[in-house]
């Protein structure tokens, strides 16, 4: 069995608690305006690896992993190579290796559900609160995550939901206090994380030739950032 | 033995021997818990900084010296009192009459004295010219044996940063020695290990030793009339905490007084004054504050101290630096940490004091250190980057537990082992000799065994590595000569006194060795196995430069194929140094660490098979090659971590350069993954990291406006610089260092 990788980064620190080892997987099954990784869509691109490859690397950082750190599984989208990624997990399972996944939580079928048997953490993008907005800026409907996520509170896995801020579509206080809700309505959810928009990928929406749906768009502020969050420590505070 | 002075401290073999590990081991009280019980600056200590700042301020607009005395020779006793505030201080003791003066010390080298005092606006006076006019220096002793072929290969840098015109320094003498015994039980002890050598046969060896120790005798008389002159009598141990760093200071005064040595470390004394501190704290006659202000003036004292160097060091080296090396924490033999709050107290100094290179705390990490300390360790170089990271448990094996660093990253057990210090070759020059069989294209001159060019339109890699084998051998052989030289030259003219009377008689010594250019070589050497890389002749008929067509595994990707060329390389280098002997029997040893001067050693190698031009730095130390990491910053630590300290044993150097945001998104995550990164890397085996978490850009601001960030510290090679004591192109090659990003 092959899987199509884009890349690794050996030291991950914001993809999943503790230090990890993030593999980028190939292949996008969406085209999200704000994507910081468009050089990951294509399908065929990347390089081929089994899953003793990518294992073999990631065993090679176990002792910077503690207790809290492991392996993600990023992209792309990794649901769309799921058979490949359940056999990556199952093989650090095997070496003590914790894992997790970071995915957009869009597709479903036997091979996911079989993928998040491997899975000790899920790391959900929801991209944004309302169909409408999924549907003209992610190229699905809000049904499929939210599919996700029941399914995966259903089977107790931990998961930290995220969500990207941009500025004129995610930066108000409703979207934060939905998403706030959603995370509320799962007790699988144990944080939500806001991750300001970046426009630092510019270079390589050039580079590719792709016109960058949200380069027009502004960074938020570091003050828009602390307003934000502040609103999800206050009910994560308030009693329910 | 018994001293009053000893009263409630367990006994032990220590009372009967010089013996300052078993005293440690006896009393010390080992501390798990966090920082949640240090004390801040008093008004004292703030007042007394203050002051001490505006003399550095002073210092810098005098354009790096603030004054010399260049009519007086620095000895233990031939200045009189100096002091910072002589009302308010508790640790009292300078190098000279007045804060931050120099005096000379031409016992190395008169040139180096002469041209220092000049550079800045001063004149050796004649009446010192007049004393040293019948004397010979450890430098002119080196000249008078040197061969041509040792000038040659110094002329045109393949062997650069020797010890042959100043003091050699690495030395750590056991300072501790003079608090816990007094000076008159060192002398006794001292003068009873002479009497020992009556009896045996008076050989050169023999001889050289008994002279030595008569030597080291009368200069612990010297350091007791240099206390008694600040009012103290050191002839009978400390009796309290404040003593004990006094005394201890006293030690070191007398080593920096009498030897301007390059790196002037202090030890591993923490902990021991920890034993003292306790007691007091016991007792009822210190508070935790006074506990910290004792400290916080014992270091305040360090940072003072200074020694004349040329412009032209200054610029190789990034200021001045003394490498005032303290080791703090480590565990012992028996499985308890020597970590107690007096650890915690000398690191608080970063907060108390301020950030700043000096003196070089090093903790000694091993992965079974408290996880409090080791917490704290992470914000101290997260908030100061001021601190260095060395292997204890790699270490320990070799050292036991009452060993320090000397320097950077060179181990010797304190008072027991010390080093011949011998720099560093320049390998991917030797690599580039060698392919021209002989001729150094950057000088012009021809040096080594005459061979051809290599032939052929590509370099065959066994063909280059069967040439390059031929240079390491004989680079090897000669370096050893040369350094056998210095160090009997410096023996002979330029003995450390003090230092030496504060080691065992019998002592076990390291001849340390350096090469610089690690990663180029391994680069290059990859280049030639793994890509095509065609050599282009100049109109002379020697290679000058080369066109590498196709990719190839680079150090610093955790890429075996290159990775363990690396490895294999100091292997190769450090088992031809073995072959020749060495002065006074001394070990072997290699270390792979530029300190700064890895940007004059690119600047006299011309362009290498890995792609580097002609001229341009080489990575610090260990280090892969800027830029050149892609797989993140883990991967590039593993590579490092594959040498093997086994053959590195003078040490292995590595800076990291880490943005805070690639830490993690909080203070939180951030201390937690730097501890995980640490203990992943140690536990790898690994030797030595530098720790920097800053931003590329705060550079760049500092770089555009140094007045703005006086007091801006970042971690190098082995040790900390003020930023702004950079050269303008050793900050620019700082700022083009890989900073681990987030993705």
């Amino acid at each position: 069995m092959e899987g199509r990788v884009h890349s690794f980064q050996s030291l991950g620190t914001l993809d999943g608690p503790g230090v990890r080892f993030v593999v980028f997987m190939q292949g996008c099954n969406l085209r999200c305006g704000c994507c910081h990784n468009p050089d990951t869509w294509d399908c065929a691109a990347g390089t081929a690896y089994t899953p003793e490859e990518v294992v073999k690397r990631a065993v090679r950082f176990k002792e910077y992993f503690g207790t809290a750190g492991g392996i993600t599984v990023s992209g792309g989208e990794p649901l769309l190579q799921a058979e490949f990624v359940r056999e990556v997990f199952r093989l650090c399972h095997a070496s003590g290796i914790n894992t997790c996944l970071d995915t957009s939580g869009s597709i479903w079928n036997e091979k996911v559900a079989a993928q998040l048997e491997e899975t000790d953490r899920v790391l959900l993008d929801i991209k944004y609160v309302s169909d409408g907005d999924y549907r003209r800026h992610v190229g699905c409907g809000m049904a499929a995550p939210m599919a996700f996520l029941d399914e995966v509170n259903r089977r107790g896995i931990p998961v930290w939901l995220r969500q990207v801020t941009i500025p004129t579509l995610t930066d108000s206080r409703e979207t934060v206090l939905a998403l706030g809700k959603i995370a509320a309505d799962h007790p699988c959810v144990d944080k939500v994380e806001l991750l300001p928009f970046r426009k630092i990928c510019q270079v390589k929406y050039d580079q590719l030739g792709i016109p960058f749906a949200f380069g027009h768009l502004p960074e938020p502020s570091g003050e828009t950032m602390k307003e934000l969050n502040a609103l999800l420590i206050h009910q994560e505070e308030s009693p329910c | 033995m018994d001293f009053k002075q000893w009263h409630e401290f367990n006994g032990g073999a220590w009372q009967n021997e010089i013996n300052v590990r078993d005293f440690i081991q006896r009393n010390y009280t080992e501390y798990t818990g966090d920082e949640s019980f240090l004390s801040g600056a008093t008004p004292r200590t703030k007042a007394l900084m203050e002051k001490l700042q505006g003399l550095f301020k002073l210092e810098r607009q005098f354009g790096g010296v603030l004054d010399i005395d260049t009519a007086t020779v620095s000895s233990l006793t031939s200045f009189s009192p100096g002091y910072l505030d002589e009302e308010n201080e508790l640790i009292v003791g300078l190098q000279t009459n007045r804060p931050l003066k120099r005096g000379v010390n031409p016992f190395g080298g008169m040139r180096m004295v002469r041209q220092a005092c000049e550079a800045y606006g001063y004149k050796l006076s004649r009446k010192v010219e007049e004393e040293f006019r019948f004397r010979t220096t450890h430098n002119d002793g080196v000249f008078r044996a040197y061969t041509d072929e040792m000038r040659a290969v110094r002329k045109c840098h393949v062997i650069t940063g020797l010890p042959d015109a100043y003091g050699r320094g690495r030395i750590i003498g056991d300072y501790r020695r003079v608090a816990l015994y007094g000076v008159d039980k060192l002398i006794e002890e001292k003068k009873k290990d002479k009497s020992n050598l009556s009896g045996g046969a008076f050989d050169t060896a023999h001889i050289r030793l008994d002279e030595e120790l008569y030597q080291q005798i009368a200069f612990l008389g010297y350091l007791k009339e240099m206390a008694a002159m600040y009012g103290f009598d050191i002839s009978q141990p400390a009796a309290n905490a404040r003593e004990a760093i006094q005394w201890t200071y006293f030690a070191y005064l007398g080593a920096i007084k009498e030897q301007n040595g390059a790196a002037m470390s202090l030890g591993r004394v923490s902990t021991f004054f920890d034993i003292y501190i306790e007691r007091d704290l016991r007792n009822g006659t210190l508070t935790e504050e006074g506990a910290q202000e004792l400290m916080d003036d014992f270091v305040m004292k360090l940072r003072m101290a200074r020694h004349l160097r040329t412009p032209e060091y200054n610029e190789l080296f990034g200021g001045d630096p003394m490498w005032i090396t303290e080791a703090v924490g480590g565990m012992g033999e028996d499985g308890r940490t020597l970590v107690t709050k007096s650890s915690y107290r000398v690191l608080n100094t970063l907060y108390t004091l301020g950030s700043s290179p000096e003196p070089n705390l090093t903790v000694l990490w091993s992965t079974a250190l408290p996880e409090s300390f080791k917490r704290f360790c992470a914000k101290v170089s997260a908030d100061t980057d001021s601190i260095q990271y060395e292997n204890d448990d790699v270490m320990r094996p070799s050292y036991g537990d009452d060993y320090a660093i000397a320097c950077c990253v060179s181990a010797m057990k304190v008072g027991k082992q010390m080093q011949f210090f011998g720099a560093r070759c320049n390998l991917a020059k030797l690599l580039l000799i060698a392919i021209n069989g002989g001729y150094d294209h950057t000088s012009g001159m021809h040096i080594g065994p005459q061979m051809p060019v290599l032939e052929g339109d590509t370099l065959d890699f066994d063909t280059v590595m069967e040439r390059f084998d031929i240079y390491i051998a004989w680079l090897s052989h000669l370096y050893v000569n040369t350094m056998n030289i210095i160090h009997y030259m410096h023996d002979k003219y330029a003995y450390e006194k003090i230092q030496m009377a504060l080691h065992d008689t019998d002592v076990h010594r390291f001849m340390a060795f350096g090469i610089a250019g690690l990663s180029v070589v391994a680069d290059s050497l990859s280049a030639i196995k793994y890509a095509k890389v065609h050599p282009v002749k100049g109109a002379d008929g020697f290679i000058t430069d080369f066109e590498t067509v196709g990719d190839f595994p680079k150090y610093g990707n955790d890429d075996d194929r290159v990775d363990l060329i690396a490895k294999d390389m100091t292997h190769r280098v450090i088992t031809e140094l073995r072959k020749t002997p060495t002065y006074r029997h001394a070990e072997h040893t290699l270390s792979v660490l530029t300190i700064t001067s890895n940007v004059a050693y690119g600047k006299h190698t011309g362009a290498t098979p890995d792609g580097r031009k002609a001229s341009a730095p080489f990575a610090p130390g260990a280090n892969p090659m800027h830029n050149r990491e892609e797989n993140g910053a883990l991967a590039a630590l593993n590579s490092v971590a594959k040498l093997d300290y086994d053959d590195c044993r003078d040490g292995i150097s590595n800076t990291f350069s880490i943005t805070p945001q690639a830490l993690g998104h909080t203070e939180e995550e951030r201390i937690a993954n730097l501890v995980a990164i640490l203990d992943g890397y140690f536990a790898k085996k690994a030797h030595h990291i530098n720790v920097n978490v800053m931003n590329r850009e705060t550079l760049l601001k500092a770089y555009e406006n140094p007045e703005e960030y006086p007091n801006l510290t970042i971690r190098v090679s082995g040790y900390a610089v003020n930023f702004n004591k950079l050269s303008r192109e050793q900050q620019r090659e700082v700022i083009s260092r890989t900073f681990h990003e987030a993705v």
